[in-house]
């Protein structure tokens, strides 16, 4: 009894109070781009990148590539490409995940009939194909008591037959696809597919491999993308969030 | 904690298949032990290599060739810690075997042509008999594997782990891009050792470049190493204590873990250290700042992981789920070349920190962490033990520091027809990387080996005459990494 009382004195409070607001210290997040900088004819960005995430002349930067490796940021010799320490990068589409000079940041309007049918109760199923568990680890932290997402009355479920959206992390090896497509009819309608990760959105660094088989997502339009390797929790919850419509709120 | 070794292909000594059976026999009986063995395509043979751990000598090459168009005996035969190396030379270059036990396939690669249906599950014969499939999906949030055990009533006699479903072609990847950018895939093998991966990779690839390690690199990356590991640790006792049913153990364990990997990211940016280390040197070393930093964040960490552990292993009902259940032997961990933390709670001194230390585990030592029931509780046990010794670690390697800056070395050409081999032990145990060149110092293999490829066996016999409803506690407890074997 005493350990126990010690334990939880000593834990305090440990949950984000303002998942909305909140900015984690040092995070290399959202990449901020000046192009004014860009050398003519230069492309040393594009050649370091691992996943051909950045173009020069136009500068863009596809937040569904980038594995926030920042070697674009070692290899440019103006300082054109930067990090700051910004979270909230998710979006409804493909496009609106490509960074373009003039343009914001990536936002995410909240949809009526989601907002509708799970604004106040989310079941997510997490189905990892071929995620390397940094994915899945920041996943779990969602739940974990920092950031706590299960106020919000967002939940994971053990069985695809309790779960209103398939969370895919990972960039679905041929060996899986049966068994993510097996688990996506497991799961009753109205439901939708988010993706969490530069692996789940593009393939990431693993694109290139002929191992992969991504047809689920062609026939399974996500209906949010969550960018980074891995992406932080709060990049995940604050975009669950836009989506479902729900206020700032503690 | 890195270390390393590069030879001239044409120096490796080189033996034929029964000489290398009698040179290996030798050596372990000198109390060598095997850290890999692996293959890559010759002129119409197999190149096998083999890295042994050689007490007072270090690192070990010895090679053989086999003709692919014949049959060879097995080293299983003699060796059962070698069954995996041999089931990886069968299916990834066709080497035939007489004498092997169990030759499926293990990652199913498509090009081979091999569908995991085609390959029937071990078989236990028997009236009342009946088996129980679990997986790839599970009803958590983790990687996918298949579980099929082969049951009499809730007793466990046999459980075969099918895996394969996390391949992705990583090691055909990494021969894709230059060998000095290949760190964010890296990083992505097996993505909770992003750290000890990345060190042994840039550690190979500089030494190809003829570059010496660095003493302050060095210290930065066991202390990101060290990071790791204590974050994995608190990670899997958050995950034993919910599997448990021990709440305060489940969230006090996870926020103790919140704490320490947003120590990492204050020092790099990424919660997993992600995009820290480069071949030719860390991208950062530690500021005063960041010392200060660490000093603090683990200070308070120290604190809180004493009462939880006070309560926790103190607790009733914790100790009787966890004391002997899922016991891996000594006997049996040595024979099936169980390594890292799994092979130490089952009595094996094995530790590449105090077996290969390097200039920061030399300047500062640290004692191999042993516990010899090989239970549940002896899983737990060693990572609640490690986590202060890996704490206190960081502590005392920092101690006399003001800051530990780094300088980056330009990367040049990497040396012809060489093998590198760099090991570093991660948190679950030994990460293996050797990249060979050809004659134009181009890559022409690169073979990357998580521990838990060698671990795995090691859960499904220590699940045999268990119940079925403890498998979740023996899983978590060995905790592998299911893309780090399938890669």
């Amino acid at each position: 009894m005493f350990h126990a009382l010690k334990t939880r004195w000593e834990q305090g409070r440990q949950y984000v109070p303002d998942v909305r607001t909140a900015s984690p210290a040092g995070f290399r997040g959202l990449p901020i781009l000046d192009e004014k900088r860009c050398p003519p004819d230069c492309h040393a960005c594009t050649e370091s990148c691992p996943t051909q995430a950045i173009t020069a002349a136009p500068l863009t930067l596809d937040l569904g590539r980038c594995v926030f490796c920042a070697d674009c940021v070692d290899a440019c010799p103006q300082g054109a490409v930067d990090f700051s320490a910004g979270v909230r990068m998710a979006a409804r589409t493909r496009e609106d995940l490509v960074l373009k000079p003039g343009h914001a940041a990536p936002h995410v309007p909240e949809d009526d009939a989601i907002r509708k049918v799970f604004g106040r109760s989310l079941r997510l199923r997490s189905v990892s194909a071929g995620g390397c568990n940094g994915c899945e680890l920041e996943i779990n932290a969602m739940a974990n008591v920092n950031f706590d997402v299960g106020r919000y009355g967002i939940e994971f479920a053990a069985s695809p037959r309790h779960a209103d959206a398939l969370i895919l992390s990972g960039p679905i090896p041929r060996n899986m696809a049966r068994a993510l497509e097996l688990t996506w009819e497991g799961m009753p309608a109205p439901r939708f597919v988010i993706a969490a990760g530069a692996c789940a959105i593009s393939g990431g660094v693993f694109a290139p491999s002929g191992e992969l088989e991504r047809g689920f997502l062609g026939r399974n339009a996500p209906d949010l993308y969550l960018p980074g390797c891995p992406p932080h929790p709060l990049t995940m919850i604050n975009g669950i969030l836009d989506l479902l419509g729900r206020e700032k709120r503690s | 904690m890195t270390a390393h070794l590069v030879m001239k292909t044409e120096d490796i000594p080189a033996f034929s298949v029964v000489d290398l059976a009698e040179q290996l026999k030798a050596r372990r009986a000198q109390g060598a032990r095997v850290l890999s063995l692996f293959g890559r395509k010759g002129e119409g043979e197999v190149v096998v290599t083999v890295v042994l751990l050689s007490p007072g000598v270090g690192l070990q090459l010895l090679r053989t060739t086999l003709d692919a168009s014949a049959k060879h005996r097995s080293l299983t035969a003699s060796f059962p810690e070698m069954h995996i190396f041999e089931r990886e030379l069968t299916e990834a270059l066709g080497v035939r075997f007489t004498d092997h036990p169990w030759l499926k396939p293990v990652r199913f690669p498509s090009w081979a042509g091999r569908r995991m249906e085609e390959h029937p599950f071990f078989k236990l014969e028997g009236k009342e008999v009946h088996e129980v499939g679990v997986g790839p999906v599970h009803a958590g949030v983790i990687e996918p594997g298949h579980f099929r055990f082969s049951c009499l009533g809730e007793l466990v006699h046999h459980l075969e782990i099918q895996l394969g479903y996390q391949h992705r072609g990583a090691e055909s990847l990494l021969l894709q891009r230059p060998p000095t950018s290949l760190a964010p895939l890296v990083e992505s093998l097996a993505g909770d050792t992003s750290v000890a991966h990345v060190a042994a990779y840039c550690r190979a690839v500089e030494a190809l470049a003829g570059i010496p390690p660095d003493d302050d690199a060095a210290l930065v990356t066991a202390v990101a190493n060290e990071l790791e590991r204590m974050a994995m640790h608190l990670a899997g006792l958050s995950g034993i204590a919910t599997d448990v049913g021990f709440l305060p153990g489940s969230s006090t364990y996870g926020r103790l873990r919140t704490a320490v990997i947003n120590l990492s990211m204050r020092l790099c940016g990424s919660r997993f250290s992600r995009g820290w280390f480069r071949p030719g040197g860390p991208r950062r070393g530690i500021s005063a700042e960041a010392l200060a930093d660490i000093r603090s964040t683990l200070t308070a960490v120290a604190h809180d992981f004493h009462t939880i552990h006070e309560h926790m292993f103190s607790a009733a009902s914790v100790r009787e789920r966890l004391v002997g259940t899922g016991i891996l032997t000594t006997a049996q961990a040595t024979e099936m070349g169980v390594v890292g933390m799994v092979g130490r709670a089952s009595g094996r001194a094995v530790d590449l920190r105090t077996e290969l230390p390097g200039a920061p585990f030399t300047r500062h030592p640290l004692p191999t962490t042993v516990e010899p029931a090989g239970d549940c509780w002896s899983r737990a046990m060693i990572r609640a033990r490690e986590l202060p010794a890996s704490l206190e670690w960081i502590l005392r390697a920092l101690k006399d520091r003001t800051e530990v800056p780094v300088r980056k070395v330009a990367m040049g050409a990497l040396a012809s027809s060489t093998l590198a081999v760099a090991v570093t032990e991660g948190w679950r145990g030994e990460v293996v990387h050797a990249l060979e060149t050809g004659p134009e110092g181009k890559l022409v293999h690169y073979r990357v080996q998580d521990p838990s490829l060698r671990n795995w066996f090691g859960l499904a016999l220590a699940v045999r005459n268990n119940d079925i409803y403890d498998f979740p506690i023996c899983n978590k407890s060995f905790d592998l990494s299911y893309c780090g074997h399938d890669l």
